[in-house]
């Protein structure tokens, strides 16, 4: 059997601690001067990578992928750090790519590198979309395994146990095979400094939207982003007795 | 300055006036041409020969669009619940594809079918709900339509602009779509399902592509319970990492879900540290869940977690910490010892 040529996309979002603000012109979230990082689920994503082929399956490189602005080379470098072997950065300023987008941009990428398995987020904090793995999968015709908790490999045979309304689903294919995950899955590592290092060595390509030609352009148009309404603590009582009095007067019991 | 400039206005309204007024009628025709042109098909979940009564919020959505909406299923012996779906009120037809290999829902043929009966209908829409079947299944199909797809939204506001959170709950967006058709998934919170009596669609067969299916389901493994399912209860009753151990969490959270009524829910940090089941977890990555009571134990108010419940009608909170965020969105917060505080008020609950 030949090995795992892994493809890991990673998305650059607002850091997950952060509470994102509405700009004032209502169009956007400010993302100027916030916190970024990695997208939590892209972090396990790399994990479960790196940990199949620490698990001694025949893993022939790991591929980290990431399409937006310049910055997002400092989660691929992380990626790398995790031990992801090497790098592919499309750069694009301006554009937000919407999921379909970026599916049509990662089609590209397995073919042209071969891959037989991707690993992606479920989903990414920002946009919540929850879409991008399956859009892929379809594209590629490749069976899928979304919400991923557990994964294991015997030769070219997948069983993916995923979290599913009410517990879990387990599912069973043959590579090549689109993988999303969830928060279950694994406990990604912090990168170590002499591997941080090492990453800042490791290949990082850089590309450009118009390499893939292609129409990946938005079909969705923003009217408007707006802050949710607030919501006022109704303040605190004193007892229990004062909570299901409280809770009764708003018909809640 | 005053004068001229409430002038100034005056006209200015009364122009918009005298415009408005003859465009309004062919707006309000052109309105309902559209209306009349529209067409949803509603993907309906079932599981072992029973209709998903949750998965009803997209026929909900589906009603505020306006237009004609057809229910679709698929699986092993679907008839009797394409029967069932045909009384949900508001479905004008019902179409079932009767062939097991759909039975568990796996996108890999079920999408090809999907698609294979969208185009046959030339539906202007298609929703379904933003669980773990629409959600592993849309995205998919969508891109083999090689349309956008608008997910878990909340609202709508006209037949191409909808509303959906993003940051976790933290913004709302308002989105609008050229493609078509639309392919949504729908909060189920957000759109009450309608009566599950009192309809009479037809049920017709659809199309079968009989496409190949290269994932083998193997198993699963679901939390039984008699309680309340926790995305469509009324009361929610949820502990997190203040309860310390699963033997606390099972000693204090049940008694007081049950003497309630209340679904069981969990934060995050409760399920990692295994007090409670992963299915349990409200939150961004878990469920959305919006009751009239949602009362939470040891919680303290991670906006992940407020992702999750925030738009529950009252939400009710006991902490021992007095500055912990969920006091700020509790609309009753009660500063104390849960592991007293619980037990207390499960006793009185059931007193009353």
């Amino acid at each position: 059997m030949s090995g795992l040529r892994i493809l890991v996309p990673v998305k650059r979002v607002i850091d997950y601690a952060v509470k994102p603000r509405v700009n004032k012109a209502q169009t956007a979230v400010e993302t100027q001067g916030v916190k970024h990082s990695m997208n939590p689920f892209d972090e396990l994503s790399i994990e479960e990578a790196v940990r199949l082929r620490e698990r001694k399956h025949p893993v022939e490189d790991i591929l980290a992928f990431s399409a937006g602005p310049a910055k997002s080379q400092d989660i691929l470098r992380t990626a790398m750090a995790m031990g992801a072997d090497r790098a592919l950065h499309v750069v694009e300023e301006k554009t937000d790519l919407e999921p379909l987008g970026v599916a049509k941009l990662l089609k590209q990428v397995v073919e042209q590198e071969k891959r037989n398995l991707v690993i992606l987020g479920k989903q990414s904090i920002d946009d919540d979309a929850a879409q991008t793995g399956q859009m892929l999968a379809g594209l590629l015709g490749w069976s899928q395994a979304t919400q991923a908790s557990k994964v294991e490999l015997e030769g070219e045979m997948v069983t993916v146990t995923k979290e599913v309304d009410g517990g879990v689903e387990t599912v069973r294919a043959k590579l090549p095979m689109v993988i999303t995950t969830d928060l279950r899955l694994n406990e990604p590592r912090y990168a170590s400094l002499p591997n941080i290092m090492k990453a800042k060595k490791k290949p990082l390509e850089k590309k450009t939207l118009a390499d893939y030609g292609g129409e990946l352009g938005k079909r969705l148009k923003t009217l408007k982003v707006m802050e949710p309404p607030a919501r006022q603590g109704g303040g605190k009582v004193e007892d229990v007795d004062g909570l299901i009095g409280k809770l009764k007067e708003l018909g809640a019991l | 300055m005053a004068p001229p400039l409430r002038h100034g206005l005056l006209r200015h309204a009364t122009t918009c006036l005298r415009q408005s007024h003859p465009i309004s009628a062919p707006k309000l025709s052109r309105h309902a041409a559209i209306q009349r042109l529209l067409s949803t098909l509603a993907v309906l979940e079932q599981r072992d020969g029973q209709l998903n009564m949750s998965s009803l919020a997209s026929i909900s959505a589906a009603q505020k669009l306006g237009g004609s909406i057809h229910g679709f299923v698929a699986g092993a012996s679907i008839k009797q619940v394409a029967e069932q779906a045909a009384k949900v009120e508001g479905l004008e037809k019902v179409i079932y594809v009767d062939n097991a290999a759909y039975d568990k829902g796996l996108p890999e043929n079920y999408a090809q079918l999907l698609v294979e009966n969208i185009k046959k209908g030339g539906y202007t829409h298609v929703l379904a709900g933003h669980s773990a079947f629409g959600k592993n299944l849309m995205p998919r199909a969508a891109a083999l339509m090689d349309v956008s797809q608008i997910s878990d939204i909340t609202g709508i506001e006209s037949e191409d602009t909808f509303v959906r959170p993003i940051y976790a709950g933290n913004a709302i967006l308002t989105v609008q779509s050229e493609d078509s058709p639309k392919m949504i998934t729908v909060r189920g919170t957000a759109f009450a399902a309608g009566a599950a009596e009192g309809g009479s669609a037809g049920v017709e067969e659809g199309v079968d592509p009989k496409a190949e299916c290269s994932t083998e389901w193997v198993s699963e493994n679901l939390a039984k319970s008699d309680r309340p399912d926790l995305a469509t209860a009324e009361k929610v009753v949820s502990g997190g990492r203040g309860l310390k151990s699963k033997e606390e969490f099972d000693r204090l959270i049940p008694p007081l879900a049950d003497a309630l009524g209340a679904a069981i829910g969990a934060s995050r940090a409760a399920v990692d540290s295994g007090f409670a089941d992963n299915s349990l977890q409200v939150g961004q990555t878990g469920k959305n869940v919006a009751p009239q009571l949602y009362l939470c134990a040891g919680i303290s108010g991670a906006i992940q977690h407020l992702a999750g419940m925030k738009d529950s009608k009252v939400i009710a909170a006991i902490n021992k910490d007095a500055d912990a965020p969920i006091f700020q969105v509790a609309d009753v917060g009660l500063v104390g010892d849960l592991f007293e505080k619980v037990p207390e008020m499960t006793e009185k609950v059931k007193g009353a």
